[in-house]
Protein backbone atom coordinates (compact mmCIF):
# COMPACT_ATOMS: atom_id res chain seq x y z
CA UNK A 1 0.00 0.00 0.00
CA UNK A 2 3.05 2.20 0.50
CA UNK A 3 3.65 2.93 -3.13
CA UNK A 4 -0.16 3.49 -3.30
CA UNK A 5 0.06 6.40 -0.67
CA UNK A 6 3.12 7.72 -2.65
CA UNK A 7 0.70 8.24 -5.49
CA UNK A 8 -1.85 10.09 -3.28
CA UNK A 9 -1.45 13.38 -4.96
CA UNK A 10 -1.41 14.28 -8.46
CA UNK A 11 1.71 13.75 -9.89
CA UNK A 12 2.96 17.11 -10.12
CA UNK A 13 4.96 19.53 -12.83
CA UNK A 14 8.62 18.06 -11.23
CA UNK A 15 7.48 14.48 -12.31
CA UNK A 16 10.07 13.26 -15.21
CA UNK A 17 8.19 13.58 -18.83
CA UNK A 18 8.30 10.50 -20.04
CA UNK A 19 6.08 10.85 -23.75
CA UNK A 20 5.50 13.75 -25.23
CA UNK A 21 3.43 15.11 -28.64
CA UNK A 22 3.44 18.22 -29.86
CA UNK A 23 2.13 19.72 -32.90
CA UNK A 24 0.64 16.55 -33.95
CA UNK A 25 -1.52 16.54 -37.17
CA UNK A 26 -2.90 13.17 -39.25
CA UNK A 27 -4.05 13.84 -42.91
CA UNK A 28 -5.36 11.02 -45.37
CA UNK A 29 -4.48 12.33 -48.94
CA UNK A 30 -7.35 9.81 -49.72
CA UNK A 31 -10.06 11.57 -49.44
CA UNK A 32 -8.06 14.87 -47.95
CA UNK A 33 -9.45 14.42 -44.59
CA UNK A 34 -7.70 16.13 -41.50
CA UNK A 35 -7.95 13.44 -38.92
CA UNK A 36 -6.09 15.50 -36.30
CA UNK A 37 -4.68 18.67 -36.20
CA UNK A 38 -2.73 20.51 -33.75
CA UNK A 39 -1.90 17.61 -30.90
CA UNK A 40 -0.29 18.29 -27.68
CA UNK A 41 0.40 16.17 -25.07
CA UNK A 42 2.54 15.38 -22.38
CA UNK A 43 2.74 12.28 -19.94
CA UNK A 44 4.80 12.73 -16.92
CA UNK A 45 6.04 9.70 -14.87
CA UNK A 46 3.30 8.01 -12.97
CA UNK A 47 0.10 9.91 -14.33
CA UNK A 48 -3.12 8.52 -15.97
CA UNK A 49 -4.35 10.65 -18.74
CA UNK A 50 -7.25 9.86 -20.88
CA UNK A 51 -9.00 11.04 -24.30
CA UNK A 52 -12.46 11.20 -24.34
CA UNK A 53 -14.15 12.00 -27.23
CA UNK A 54 -17.37 10.22 -29.76
CA UNK A 55 -16.87 7.68 -32.63
CA UNK A 56 -15.01 9.52 -35.22
CA UNK A 57 -13.26 12.44 -33.30
CA UNK A 58 -9.61 10.44 -33.97
CA UNK A 59 -8.93 8.76 -31.04
CA UNK A 60 -7.86 6.21 -32.46
CA UNK A 61 -5.35 7.46 -34.88
CA UNK A 62 -3.66 9.12 -32.12
CA UNK A 63 -3.59 5.92 -30.00
CA UNK A 64 -1.81 4.48 -33.20
CA UNK A 65 0.51 7.50 -33.43
CA UNK A 66 1.60 6.74 -30.28
CA UNK A 67 1.61 3.21 -30.52
CA UNK A 68 3.94 3.75 -33.58
CA UNK A 69 1.60 1.82 -35.68
CA UNK A 70 1.06 5.11 -38.35
CA UNK A 71 3.50 7.80 -38.60
CA UNK A 72 2.04 11.86 -38.06
CA UNK A 73 1.48 13.93 -41.29
CA UNK A 74 3.02 16.21 -38.89
CA UNK A 75 4.86 17.50 -35.65
CA UNK A 76 6.93 15.53 -33.43
CA UNK A 77 6.14 12.39 -30.93
CA UNK A 78 8.78 11.69 -28.62
CA UNK A 79 9.20 8.88 -25.87
CA UNK A 80 11.81 8.68 -23.05
CA UNK A 81 13.99 11.04 -25.01
CA UNK A 82 13.73 9.22 -28.39
CA UNK A 83 11.25 10.00 -31.24
CA UNK A 84 9.03 6.93 -31.59
CA UNK A 85 9.23 5.83 -35.45
CA UNK A 86 7.68 2.62 -35.39
CA UNK A 87 6.46 -0.20 -32.40
CA UNK A 88 8.78 0.43 -29.59
CA UNK A 89 9.53 -2.49 -26.89
CA UNK A 90 8.40 0.21 -24.14
CA UNK A 91 4.92 0.78 -25.54
CA UNK A 92 2.61 -1.72 -23.94
CA UNK A 93 -0.81 -2.05 -25.21
CA UNK A 94 -3.87 -3.17 -24.48
CA UNK A 95 -6.93 -3.77 -26.64
CA UNK A 96 -10.76 -4.26 -25.98
CA UNK A 97 -10.03 -7.70 -26.99
CA UNK A 98 -7.98 -9.76 -24.61
CA UNK A 99 -6.88 -11.49 -27.93
CA UNK A 100 -5.10 -14.36 -26.33
CA UNK A 101 -4.03 -17.40 -28.76
CA UNK A 102 -6.16 -20.49 -27.68
CA UNK A 103 -2.94 -22.78 -28.64
CA UNK A 104 -0.67 -20.98 -26.11
CA UNK A 105 -1.12 -21.36 -22.45
CA UNK A 106 -1.48 -18.60 -20.61
CA UNK A 107 2.10 -18.21 -19.55
CA UNK A 108 3.01 -18.57 -23.54
CA UNK A 109 0.51 -15.92 -24.33
CA UNK A 110 2.26 -13.62 -21.91
CA UNK A 111 5.63 -14.13 -22.95
CA UNK A 112 4.79 -13.77 -26.76
CA UNK A 113 5.93 -10.27 -27.07
CA UNK A 114 9.85 -11.80 -25.44
CA UNK A 115 9.69 -14.65 -27.68
CA UNK A 116 8.90 -12.16 -30.82
CA UNK A 117 12.06 -9.91 -30.18
CA UNK A 118 14.33 -11.69 -28.49
CA UNK A 119 13.11 -15.75 -29.63
CA UNK A 120 12.31 -19.07 -27.55
CA UNK A 121 14.81 -18.79 -25.18
CA UNK A 122 14.61 -15.37 -23.75
CA UNK A 123 10.68 -16.00 -23.38
CA UNK A 124 11.49 -19.09 -21.28
CA UNK A 125 13.79 -16.92 -19.00
CA UNK A 126 10.93 -15.06 -18.66
CA UNK A 127 8.62 -16.96 -17.41
CA UNK A 128 9.89 -16.34 -13.57
CA UNK A 129 8.71 -12.50 -14.16
CA UNK A 130 5.51 -13.65 -15.70
CA UNK A 131 4.80 -15.67 -12.89
CA UNK A 132 5.50 -12.57 -10.50
CA UNK A 133 3.05 -10.17 -12.85
CA UNK A 134 0.06 -13.57 -12.90
CA UNK A 135 0.48 -12.96 -9.07
CA UNK A 136 0.19 -9.07 -9.19
CA UNK A 137 -2.99 -9.40 -11.54
CA UNK A 138 -4.51 -12.19 -9.51
CA UNK A 139 -4.16 -15.04 -11.77
CA UNK A 140 -1.74 -16.92 -9.24
CA UNK A 141 -1.69 -21.14 -10.58
CA UNK A 142 -3.49 -20.16 -13.97
CA UNK A 143 0.01 -19.94 -15.77
CA UNK A 144 -0.96 -23.57 -17.60
CA UNK A 145 -4.27 -22.86 -18.56
CA UNK A 146 -5.24 -22.61 -21.97
CA UNK A 147 -7.37 -19.29 -22.93
CA UNK A 148 -10.35 -20.99 -23.51
CA UNK A 149 -10.70 -22.11 -19.36
CA UNK A 150 -10.85 -18.19 -18.29
CA UNK A 151 -13.52 -16.12 -17.97
CA UNK A 152 -13.53 -12.51 -19.68
CA UNK A 153 -12.40 -10.21 -16.98
CA UNK A 154 -9.59 -13.36 -16.30
CA UNK A 155 -8.43 -12.82 -20.04
CA UNK A 156 -7.89 -9.42 -19.87
CA UNK A 157 -5.98 -9.71 -17.05
CA UNK A 158 -3.69 -11.91 -18.95
CA UNK A 159 -3.35 -9.33 -21.63
CA UNK A 160 -2.30 -6.87 -18.75
CA UNK A 161 0.45 -9.15 -17.81
CA UNK A 162 1.61 -9.21 -21.68
CA UNK A 163 1.26 -5.77 -21.48
CA UNK A 164 2.91 -5.47 -18.84
CA UNK A 165 6.19 -7.99 -19.10
CA UNK A 166 8.78 -5.89 -21.70
CA UNK A 167 8.30 -3.68 -18.79
CA UNK A 168 7.44 -0.54 -20.50
CA UNK A 169 7.78 3.03 -20.51
CA UNK A 170 3.86 4.17 -21.27
CA UNK A 171 1.10 1.72 -21.08
CA UNK A 172 -1.62 2.82 -24.07
CA UNK A 173 -5.33 1.35 -23.01
CA UNK A 174 -7.72 1.27 -25.94
CA UNK A 175 -10.79 1.00 -24.21
CA UNK A 176 -9.33 -2.12 -22.36
CA UNK A 177 -12.64 -3.24 -20.34
CA UNK A 178 -15.27 -2.16 -22.59
CA UNK A 179 -16.24 -5.73 -23.61
CA UNK A 180 -16.86 -6.94 -20.01
CA UNK A 181 -20.12 -6.44 -18.17
CA UNK A 182 -20.59 -3.41 -15.90
CA UNK A 183 -19.75 -4.86 -12.72
CA UNK A 184 -16.55 -6.68 -13.90
CA UNK A 185 -15.89 -3.35 -15.93
CA UNK A 186 -16.05 -0.98 -12.84
CA UNK A 187 -14.16 -3.77 -10.38
CA UNK A 188 -11.37 -4.38 -13.28
CA UNK A 189 -10.84 -0.47 -13.09
CA UNK A 190 -9.84 -0.72 -9.64
CA UNK A 191 -7.78 -3.47 -10.33
CA UNK A 192 -6.26 -1.33 -12.71
CA UNK A 193 -5.82 1.59 -10.14
CA UNK A 194 -4.23 -0.74 -8.16
CA UNK A 195 -1.46 -2.14 -10.39
CA UNK A 196 -0.82 1.04 -12.54
CA UNK A 197 0.11 2.62 -8.69
CA UNK A 198 2.20 -0.76 -7.30
CA UNK A 199 4.18 0.02 -11.00
CA UNK A 200 4.73 3.79 -10.95
CA UNK A 201 2.98 3.53 -14.25
CA UNK A 202 2.62 6.24 -16.96
CA UNK A 203 -0.45 5.28 -18.59
CA UNK A 204 -2.83 6.98 -21.47
CA UNK A 205 -6.55 5.87 -22.23
CA UNK A 206 -8.97 5.94 -24.54
CA UNK A 207 -12.55 5.77 -23.67
CA UNK A 208 -16.46 6.49 -24.01
CA UNK A 209 -16.96 6.41 -20.98
CA UNK A 210 -16.82 9.56 -18.83
CA UNK A 211 -17.15 8.13 -15.66
CA UNK A 212 -14.51 5.55 -16.55
CA UNK A 213 -12.22 8.10 -17.26
CA UNK A 214 -13.15 10.28 -14.19
CA UNK A 215 -12.22 7.68 -12.12
CA UNK A 216 -8.93 6.48 -12.99
CA UNK A 217 -7.51 9.60 -14.14
CA UNK A 218 -5.16 12.79 -13.16
CA UNK A 219 -6.32 14.60 -16.40
CA UNK A 220 -9.27 13.52 -18.82
CA UNK A 221 -8.56 14.98 -22.57
CA UNK A 222 -11.66 16.27 -24.35
CA UNK A 223 -11.30 15.62 -28.21
CA UNK A 224 -13.94 17.57 -30.77
CA UNK A 225 -14.12 15.78 -34.27
CA UNK A 226 -12.83 17.44 -38.12
CA UNK A 227 -10.43 17.85 -37.41
CA UNK A 228 -9.52 15.40 -34.75
CA UNK A 229 -8.14 18.17 -31.66
CA UNK A 230 -8.26 18.84 -28.01
CA UNK A 231 -11.15 20.86 -26.83
CA UNK A 232 -10.36 21.02 -23.52
CA UNK A 233 -8.12 19.41 -20.55
CA UNK A 234 -10.04 18.50 -17.25
CA UNK A 235 -7.49 17.90 -14.38
CA UNK A 236 -8.91 15.52 -12.13
CA UNK A 237 -8.31 16.20 -8.43
CA UNK A 238 -10.06 13.81 -6.78
CA UNK A 239 -7.74 12.26 -4.06
CA UNK A 240 -5.75 8.68 -4.29
CA UNK A 241 -6.28 6.19 -3.90
CA UNK A 242 -10.09 6.40 -5.96
CA UNK A 243 -12.74 4.30 -4.81
CA UNK A 244 -16.02 3.38 -6.49
CA UNK A 245 -17.84 5.24 -3.67
CA UNK A 246 -16.32 8.42 -5.17
CA UNK A 247 -18.86 7.89 -8.03
CA UNK A 248 -21.83 9.43 -5.61
CA UNK A 249 -19.95 12.07 -4.51
CA UNK A 250 -20.96 15.61 -5.66
CA UNK A 251 -17.49 16.52 -6.53
CA UNK A 252 -17.33 13.47 -9.15
CA UNK A 253 -20.97 14.57 -10.41
CA UNK A 254 -19.75 17.97 -10.98
CA UNK A 255 -16.52 16.73 -12.87
CA UNK A 256 -18.46 14.33 -14.88
CA UNK A 257 -21.14 16.96 -15.69
CA UNK A 258 -18.14 19.20 -16.96
CA UNK A 259 -16.88 16.86 -19.43
CA UNK A 260 -20.15 15.90 -20.65
CA UNK A 261 -21.22 19.55 -21.92
CA UNK A 262 -18.53 19.87 -22.93
CA UNK A 263 -18.98 16.84 -25.66
CA UNK A 264 -22.95 17.24 -25.79
CA UNK A 265 -21.80 21.19 -27.60
CA UNK A 266 -19.20 19.96 -29.94
CA UNK A 267 -19.27 16.31 -30.76
CA UNK A 268 -23.05 15.00 -31.82
CA UNK A 269 -23.67 17.59 -34.25
CA UNK B 1 -33.02 -30.51 3.83
CA UNK B 2 -36.39 -30.84 5.33
CA UNK B 3 -39.45 -32.07 3.16
CA UNK B 4 -42.08 -28.71 3.19
CA UNK B 5 -44.65 -29.01 5.75
CA UNK B 6 -47.59 -28.81 3.23
CA UNK B 7 -46.08 -29.99 0.31
CA UNK B 8 -48.09 -27.87 -2.87
CA UNK B 9 -50.32 -30.15 -4.66
CA UNK B 10 -48.85 -32.71 -8.24
CA UNK B 11 -45.65 -31.84 -6.54
CA UNK B 12 -45.09 -28.73 -7.72
CA UNK B 13 -43.16 -27.02 -5.68
CA UNK B 14 -39.48 -25.73 -5.45
CA UNK B 15 -38.09 -28.54 -6.51
CA UNK B 16 -39.65 -29.90 -9.41
CA UNK B 17 -37.62 -29.91 -12.42
CA UNK B 18 -38.95 -28.66 -15.75
CA UNK B 19 -37.91 -30.71 -18.57
CA UNK B 20 -38.22 -30.14 -21.85
CA UNK B 21 -40.27 -32.53 -23.89
CA UNK B 22 -38.22 -34.60 -26.16
CA UNK B 23 -40.00 -37.18 -28.59
CA UNK B 24 -39.01 -40.79 -28.26
CA UNK B 25 -37.47 -41.11 -31.15
CA UNK B 26 -35.20 -38.12 -30.40
CA UNK B 27 -34.24 -40.16 -27.07
CA UNK B 28 -33.09 -43.45 -28.38
CA UNK B 29 -29.02 -43.84 -28.27
CA UNK B 30 -27.15 -43.43 -31.38
CA UNK B 31 -26.07 -46.60 -32.34
CA UNK B 32 -29.83 -48.04 -31.94
CA UNK B 33 -30.79 -45.04 -34.00
CA UNK B 34 -27.96 -46.16 -37.08
CA UNK B 35 -28.81 -49.34 -36.58
CA UNK B 36 -32.66 -49.13 -37.64
CA UNK B 37 -31.72 -46.89 -40.53
CA UNK B 38 -29.53 -49.88 -41.33
CA UNK B 39 -32.20 -52.28 -41.19
CA UNK B 40 -34.41 -50.59 -43.01
CA UNK B 41 -32.05 -49.96 -45.91
CA UNK B 42 -31.16 -53.46 -46.17
CA UNK B 43 -35.28 -55.02 -45.81
CA UNK B 44 -35.86 -52.07 -48.54
CA UNK B 45 -33.26 -53.45 -50.35
CA UNK B 46 -34.26 -57.28 -49.90
CA UNK B 47 -37.87 -56.38 -50.80
CA UNK B 48 -37.06 -54.73 -54.20
CA UNK B 49 -35.18 -58.15 -55.14
CA UNK B 50 -37.11 -60.71 -53.42
CA UNK B 51 -40.33 -59.24 -55.24
CA UNK B 52 -38.56 -59.50 -58.39
CA UNK B 53 -38.75 -55.30 -58.97
CA UNK B 54 -35.20 -54.90 -60.50
CA UNK B 55 -33.10 -57.72 -62.67
CA UNK B 56 -30.46 -59.20 -60.73
CA UNK B 57 -28.07 -58.30 -63.18
CA UNK B 58 -28.26 -54.57 -62.19
CA UNK B 59 -28.81 -55.26 -58.22
CA UNK B 60 -27.84 -58.39 -56.45
CA UNK B 61 -29.55 -59.48 -53.20
CA UNK B 62 -28.04 -58.19 -49.82
CA UNK B 63 -27.04 -61.92 -49.17
CA UNK B 64 -25.19 -62.61 -52.55
CA UNK B 65 -23.51 -59.17 -51.94
CA UNK B 66 -22.25 -60.22 -48.69
CA UNK B 67 -20.91 -63.60 -49.77
CA UNK B 68 -19.08 -61.76 -52.07
CA UNK B 69 -17.58 -59.06 -49.57
CA UNK B 70 -16.52 -62.62 -47.44
CA UNK B 71 -14.98 -64.28 -50.48
CA UNK B 72 -13.30 -60.63 -51.65
CA UNK B 73 -11.98 -60.53 -48.00
CA UNK B 74 -10.61 -64.03 -47.50
CA UNK B 75 -8.80 -62.93 -50.99
CA UNK B 76 -7.41 -59.85 -48.95
CA UNK B 77 -5.81 -62.01 -46.13
CA UNK B 78 -4.57 -64.76 -48.23
CA UNK B 79 -2.80 -62.26 -49.59
CA UNK B 80 -3.71 -63.18 -53.27
CA UNK B 81 -4.35 -60.91 -56.17
CA UNK B 82 -6.76 -58.55 -54.89
CA UNK B 83 -4.24 -57.14 -51.97
CA UNK B 84 -1.64 -56.39 -54.63
CA UNK B 85 -4.69 -54.75 -56.71
CA UNK B 86 -5.99 -52.95 -53.10
CA UNK B 87 -2.08 -52.00 -52.70
CA UNK B 88 -1.50 -50.62 -56.29
CA UNK B 89 -4.89 -48.27 -55.45
CA UNK B 90 -3.28 -46.90 -52.17
CA UNK B 91 0.09 -45.92 -53.19
CA UNK B 92 -1.57 -43.53 -55.77
CA UNK B 93 -3.75 -42.72 -53.09
CA UNK B 94 -1.07 -41.63 -50.59
CA UNK B 95 1.37 -40.13 -53.59
CA UNK B 96 -1.41 -38.32 -54.77
CA UNK B 97 -2.86 -37.10 -51.23
CA UNK B 98 1.21 -36.09 -50.17
CA UNK B 99 1.87 -34.17 -53.60
CA UNK B 100 -1.88 -32.39 -53.71
CA UNK B 101 -0.65 -31.40 -49.70
CA UNK B 102 2.50 -30.29 -50.87
CA UNK B 103 1.37 -28.15 -53.77
CA UNK B 104 -1.99 -27.24 -52.16
CA UNK B 105 -0.13 -25.73 -49.06
CA UNK B 106 2.43 -23.84 -50.61
CA UNK B 107 0.15 -22.48 -53.29
CA UNK B 108 -2.23 -21.75 -50.21
CA UNK B 109 0.31 -19.78 -48.61
CA UNK B 110 1.08 -17.88 -52.01
CA UNK B 111 -2.36 -16.51 -52.65
CA UNK B 112 -3.05 -16.39 -48.81
CA UNK B 113 -0.60 -14.04 -47.76
CA UNK B 114 0.83 -12.00 -50.54
CA UNK B 115 -1.14 -9.08 -52.63
CA UNK B 116 0.20 -10.65 -56.00
CA UNK B 117 -0.71 -14.20 -55.39
CA UNK B 118 -4.02 -13.14 -54.60
CA UNK B 119 -4.87 -10.81 -57.31
CA UNK B 120 -2.66 -12.26 -60.07
CA UNK B 121 -2.89 -16.19 -59.00
CA UNK B 122 -6.02 -16.91 -57.68
CA UNK B 123 -8.36 -15.81 -60.51
CA UNK B 124 -6.65 -18.86 -62.44
CA UNK B 125 -6.81 -21.33 -59.98
CA UNK B 126 -10.77 -20.40 -59.81
CA UNK B 127 -10.92 -20.49 -63.74
CA UNK B 128 -9.31 -24.06 -63.35
CA UNK B 129 -11.25 -25.23 -60.33
CA UNK B 130 -14.59 -25.14 -62.10
CA UNK B 131 -13.32 -27.13 -65.07
CA UNK B 132 -14.56 -30.78 -64.60
CA UNK B 133 -10.96 -32.45 -63.46
CA UNK B 134 -11.82 -36.00 -64.19
CA UNK B 135 -11.59 -34.62 -67.71
CA UNK B 136 -8.04 -34.08 -67.77
CA UNK B 137 -7.38 -38.09 -67.34
CA UNK B 138 -7.12 -38.72 -70.84
CA UNK B 139 -4.56 -35.90 -71.08
CA UNK B 140 -2.87 -37.23 -68.24
CA UNK B 141 -2.59 -40.73 -69.81
CA UNK B 142 -1.46 -39.27 -72.81
CA UNK B 143 1.39 -37.42 -70.89
CA UNK B 144 2.28 -40.33 -68.57
CA UNK B 145 1.11 -43.46 -69.56
CA UNK B 146 -0.57 -46.43 -68.44
CA UNK B 147 1.27 -46.82 -65.10
CA UNK B 148 0.68 -45.47 -61.44
CA UNK B 149 2.12 -41.80 -62.52
CA UNK B 150 -1.03 -40.83 -64.44
CA UNK B 151 -3.33 -41.84 -61.54
CA UNK B 152 -1.28 -39.81 -58.76
CA UNK B 153 -1.45 -36.97 -61.22
CA UNK B 154 -5.11 -36.88 -61.11
CA UNK B 155 -5.52 -37.68 -57.42
CA UNK B 156 -3.39 -34.89 -56.65
CA UNK B 157 -5.13 -32.88 -59.50
CA UNK B 158 -8.42 -32.94 -57.88
CA UNK B 159 -7.26 -32.74 -54.33
CA UNK B 160 -4.97 -29.77 -54.81
CA UNK B 161 -7.63 -27.10 -54.77
CA UNK B 162 -9.37 -27.58 -51.74
CA UNK B 163 -6.26 -27.92 -50.14
CA UNK B 164 -5.44 -24.35 -51.60
CA UNK B 165 -8.85 -22.50 -50.67
CA UNK B 166 -8.86 -24.22 -47.21
CA UNK B 167 -5.14 -22.49 -46.85
CA UNK B 168 -5.91 -18.95 -47.63
CA UNK B 169 -9.16 -18.65 -46.18
CA UNK B 170 -7.26 -19.85 -42.99
CA UNK B 171 -4.77 -16.99 -43.06
CA UNK B 172 -7.07 -14.47 -43.78
CA UNK B 173 -9.07 -15.77 -41.08
CA UNK B 174 -7.00 -13.83 -38.48
CA UNK B 175 -8.76 -10.91 -36.85
CA UNK B 176 -7.68 -7.27 -37.00
CA UNK B 177 -7.01 -7.34 -32.80
CA UNK B 178 -4.47 -10.39 -33.48
CA UNK B 179 -2.65 -8.66 -36.24
CA UNK B 180 -2.57 -5.37 -34.89
CA UNK B 181 -1.15 -6.84 -31.41
CA UNK B 182 1.67 -8.43 -33.80
CA UNK B 183 2.35 -4.91 -35.24
CA UNK B 184 2.70 -4.14 -31.96
CA UNK B 185 4.94 -6.20 -30.62
CA UNK B 186 7.15 -5.71 -33.99
CA UNK B 187 6.88 -9.10 -35.17
CA UNK B 188 7.96 -9.74 -38.89
CA UNK B 189 5.94 -11.23 -41.68
CA UNK B 190 7.16 -14.07 -41.00
CA UNK B 191 6.69 -14.22 -37.38
CA UNK B 192 2.91 -13.07 -37.98
CA UNK B 193 2.87 -16.04 -40.45
CA UNK B 194 4.08 -18.71 -38.40
CA UNK B 195 3.22 -17.85 -35.04
CA UNK B 196 0.06 -16.43 -35.46
CA UNK B 197 -1.75 -16.49 -38.91
CA UNK B 198 -0.94 -20.78 -40.02
CA UNK B 199 -2.17 -21.58 -36.57
CA UNK B 200 -5.21 -19.76 -36.46
CA UNK B 201 -6.10 -20.93 -39.84
CA UNK B 202 -5.68 -24.61 -38.92
CA UNK B 203 -9.58 -25.36 -38.73
CA UNK B 204 -10.04 -24.36 -42.46
CA UNK B 205 -7.14 -25.86 -43.30
CA UNK B 206 -8.20 -29.26 -41.96
CA UNK B 207 -11.68 -28.38 -43.31
CA UNK B 208 -9.90 -28.25 -47.08
CA UNK B 209 -7.81 -31.32 -46.30
CA UNK B 210 -10.69 -33.92 -45.28
CA UNK B 211 -12.33 -32.38 -48.76
CA UNK B 212 -9.40 -33.50 -50.26
CA UNK B 213 -8.70 -36.91 -48.68
CA UNK B 214 -12.83 -37.84 -50.17
CA UNK B 215 -11.26 -35.97 -53.63
CA UNK B 216 -8.37 -38.30 -53.88
CA UNK B 217 -9.71 -41.59 -53.50
CA UNK B 218 -11.88 -40.73 -56.51
CA UNK B 219 -9.01 -39.40 -58.52
CA UNK B 220 -7.28 -42.54 -58.40
CA UNK B 221 -10.27 -44.32 -58.63
CA UNK B 222 -11.35 -42.79 -62.04
CA UNK B 223 -7.51 -42.87 -62.83
CA UNK B 224 -7.60 -46.70 -62.87
CA UNK B 225 -10.98 -46.74 -65.22
CA UNK B 226 -9.95 -45.10 -67.90
CA UNK B 227 -6.24 -46.21 -67.72
CA UNK B 228 -5.78 -49.56 -66.72
CA UNK B 229 -2.93 -50.90 -64.64
CA UNK B 230 -3.62 -53.09 -61.69
CA UNK B 231 -5.31 -51.20 -59.22
CA UNK B 232 -9.08 -51.94 -57.50
CA UNK B 233 -10.64 -49.56 -60.23
CA UNK B 234 -9.41 -52.11 -63.09
CA UNK B 235 -11.11 -54.75 -60.58
CA UNK B 236 -14.21 -53.19 -60.75
CA UNK B 237 -14.27 -52.23 -64.17
CA UNK B 238 -13.73 -55.91 -65.18
CA UNK B 239 -16.35 -57.08 -62.92
CA UNK B 240 -18.60 -55.05 -64.44
CA UNK B 241 -17.78 -56.20 -67.93
CA UNK B 242 -18.92 -59.64 -66.37
CA UNK B 243 -22.17 -57.63 -65.14
CA UNK B 244 -20.33 -60.04 -61.98
CA UNK B 245 -22.81 -56.45 -59.73
CA UNK B 246 -22.21 -58.62 -56.42
CA UNK B 247 -18.18 -57.95 -56.95
CA UNK B 248 -19.04 -54.29 -57.78
CA UNK B 249 -20.71 -53.33 -54.70
CA UNK B 250 -18.15 -55.62 -52.30
CA UNK B 251 -15.01 -53.96 -54.01
CA UNK B 252 -16.57 -50.88 -53.59
CA UNK B 253 -17.66 -51.49 -50.06
CA UNK B 254 -13.85 -52.39 -49.28
CA UNK B 255 -12.53 -48.78 -51.16
CA UNK B 256 -15.16 -47.02 -48.86
CA UNK B 257 -13.23 -48.73 -45.95
CA UNK B 258 -10.08 -47.38 -47.39
CA UNK B 259 -11.78 -43.90 -47.96
CA UNK B 260 -13.09 -43.71 -44.12
CA UNK B 261 -9.55 -44.72 -42.78
CA UNK B 262 -7.98 -41.85 -44.79
CA UNK B 263 -10.91 -39.42 -43.55
CA UNK B 264 -10.06 -41.18 -40.09
CA UNK B 265 -6.53 -39.94 -40.35
CA UNK B 266 -7.15 -36.65 -41.25
CA UNK B 267 -9.95 -35.75 -38.58
CA UNK B 268 -7.68 -37.56 -35.78
CA UNK B 269 -4.32 -35.20 -37.01
CA UNK B 270 -6.90 -31.86 -36.47
CA UNK B 271 -8.31 -33.26 -32.86
CA UNK B 272 -4.43 -33.51 -31.62
CA UNK B 273 -3.16 -30.13 -33.95
CA UNK B 274 -6.50 -28.37 -33.07
CA UNK B 275 -7.14 -28.95 -29.61
CA UNK B 276 -8.83 -25.60 -29.15
CA UNK B 277 -11.33 -25.12 -31.89
CA UNK B 278 -14.27 -23.77 -31.00
CA UNK B 279 -12.48 -21.34 -28.63
CA UNK B 280 -10.66 -19.37 -31.39
CA UNK B 281 -9.08 -16.31 -30.27
CA UNK B 282 -10.45 -15.84 -26.63
CA UNK B 283 -11.74 -12.46 -24.68
CA UNK B 284 -15.10 -10.68 -25.43
CA UNK B 285 -17.38 -12.43 -28.09
CA UNK B 286 -15.01 -12.91 -30.75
Amino acid sequence: MSSVAALASVPTQSAEIVYQLSGIGKTYARNATHALQGIDLTLRKGSFSSVIGSSGCGKSTLLKIMAGLVPPSTGRVVLQGRPVTGPRRDIGMMFQQATLFPWRTTIENIVLPIEIRDGKKAALAAHDPARALLELVGLKGFDKAYPGELSGGMAQRAAICRMLITEPAVLLLDEPFSALDELTRDFMNMELQRICASRDATAFLVTHSIPEAVILSDVVYVMKPRPGRIAEEVVIDLPRPRTLEMITTPKFGALVERIRNRLDKEAFI
Amino acid sequence: MTAPANPAPHGADAETIWVEHVAWFDRVPRAVAMAFVFAVFIGLWELVTLLGLVSPIILPTPLETLKDVILVGRNLIGGEYMLAALWTTLRAVAYGFALAVAIGFSLGVLVGETAFGERAIMPYLVAIDTMPKVAFAPIFIAWLGFDIESKVALAAFIATFPIVVGTAAGLHSADANARMLFKTMGATRWQTLVKMKLPTGLPQIFTGLKIAAVGVMAGAITGEFLGGGRGFGELIRIASTQLNTPRVFSLIIYLSLVGMLLFGIVVWMQRHFVFWHKDRVVGGEV
